[in-house]
């Protein structure tokens, strides 16, 4: 039934254990994707009506999406545990694979952070050449407009 | 559930073990998505990093709200969830061609690749349709003191602040948007697709050779299992480009 390793002879295979178990399996992590999906969509959809109403708090606005990026994270080791297996390889290739992702931890946050610190020093004033805006070419982000 | 080494001979160098016992084309497309993943990590996190040093960035809601057939409706997230859901579904189908390919299943293997290329291809024509309908749909702007109607480019595009009480035809002018905005969105969607586009060539090369028998012979259906990882890896990555540029 499992697979003969004709030419494979230095692998042993030892994978899903038997049909319906498997097949139960990915329906239950496919609706575990999906419910997570609709509760990202449900939250979209609330920062959406929040920007329309004047009641309008950023920091909530702010927690919503990171609720939303910590979900979208949720689906990313399901995808990847499940669906690729991965949570059923050796445990020091998983360990291969996922210590070196570590790295975006820092990557995003200091990117993000430089970002934002450009953001402040353009709007306080901070540039390094103390002359007025005379460049005709200066990109968008120098009007200040609305704030998002 | 965790795999146990065959500890027939347990010097690691005497040879006749795979390392993590795993077959090395499987552990090279791991490393080679590890690598892709850190390219496309890469291009959202400096869309992020413009994103955040701007005063102003486009609203997606206001920008994304169309749906086919739907005419001006106002359907914000629609059309990118049901991009979203096919992506997950041809996900799913192609989970369960690898499952077929375990129990040497052949015309299981083939139905179910079948159905993941159909979900490949229905991706790619909603991203066609979402591309032509943002390059195609023109808005009014005031650039350059003229009042002017653009579409979405990768050098200007409509999607700036309204500008108060400026009417035109009816309709209300806008200033021009921020200009990366164009470059990143067709820029990363674009590799985005170029990556779904070559996962639905691999997943048709590999159909093929399921019907003419070639996975069979061998005996196994590894190959089918390393294109369903490829395949996962282009629906991860668009788990994080939706996320990045529809939702937050």
């Amino acid at each position: 039934m499992d697979h003969s390793n004709t030419d494979l002879a230095e692998v042993t295979f030892h994978h899903a254990p038997g049909g319906d178990e498997t097949i139960k399996r990915i329906i239950k992590t496919t609706v575990i994707l999906s419910v997570i999906t609709l509760i990202e969509l449900a939250l979209g959809f609330g920062i959406y009506y929040m920007h329309k109403s004047p009641d309008y708090s950023h920091n909530l606005v702010l927690f919503i999406k990171g609720v939303i990026v910590i979900l979208s994270l949720l689906k990313a080791f399901y995808i990847v545990g499940v669906f690729m297996h991965l949570g059923d390889e050796i445990r020091n290739l998983i360990t291969t694979i996922v210590v070196p992702l570590l790295l975006f931890v820092w990557f995003i946050a200091a990117f993000l952070w430089d970002g934002n610190s450009w953001k402040v020093l353009r709007n306080t004033e901070g540039r390094s050449k103390p002359q007025t805006e005379q460049k005709q070419a200066v990109p968008e982000a120098k009007k200040p407009g609305g704030v998002e | 559930m965790a795999t146990a080494q065959a500890q027939v001979d347990t010097k690691w160098w005497s040879g006749g073990k795979s390392p993590f016992n795993v077959e090395y084309g499987k552990l090279m497309m791991w490393y080679f998505l590890m690598s892709d993943a850190f390219t496309f990590g890469a291009f959202l996190i400096s869309y992020g990093t413009i994103r955040f040093s701007q005063n102003y960035w486009p609203d997606p809601n206001h920008v994304f709200n169309a749906f086919p057939f739907a005419g001006h409706a106002n359907l914000p997230l629609a059309f990118v969830s049901l991009m979203t859901f096919i992506l997950i579904v041809s996900s799913v189908t192609m989970v369960l061609a690898v499952h077929a390919g375990h129990h040497m299943d052949k015309k299981g293997v083939i139905k179910w690749m079948a159905w993941t290329i159909v979900g490949g291809i229905a991706f790619l024509a909603c991203q066609a349709w979402e591309w032509t309908h943002l390059i195609t749909g023109e808005h009014v702007v005031m650039m350059d003191g003229k009042i002017q109607e653009i579409g979405t480019t990768v050098t200007k595009n409509p999607w700036g602040p309204e500008i108060p009480g400026l009417m035109h035809e009816g309709h209300q002018v806008y200033k021009p948007g921020p200009v990366a905005f164009g470059g990143y969105f067709f820029g990363i969607t674009g590799f985005h697709g170029f990556h779904v586009l070559s996962g639905v060539v691999i997943n048709i090369i590999m159909l093929l050779m399921t019907i003419n028998g070639v996975f069979d012979r061998k005996g196994h259906y590894l190959m089918i299992e390393k294109a369903g990882l490829y395949w996962h890896f282009v629906d991860l990555v668009w788990v994080f480009v939706f996320l990045c540029f529809y939702l937050i």
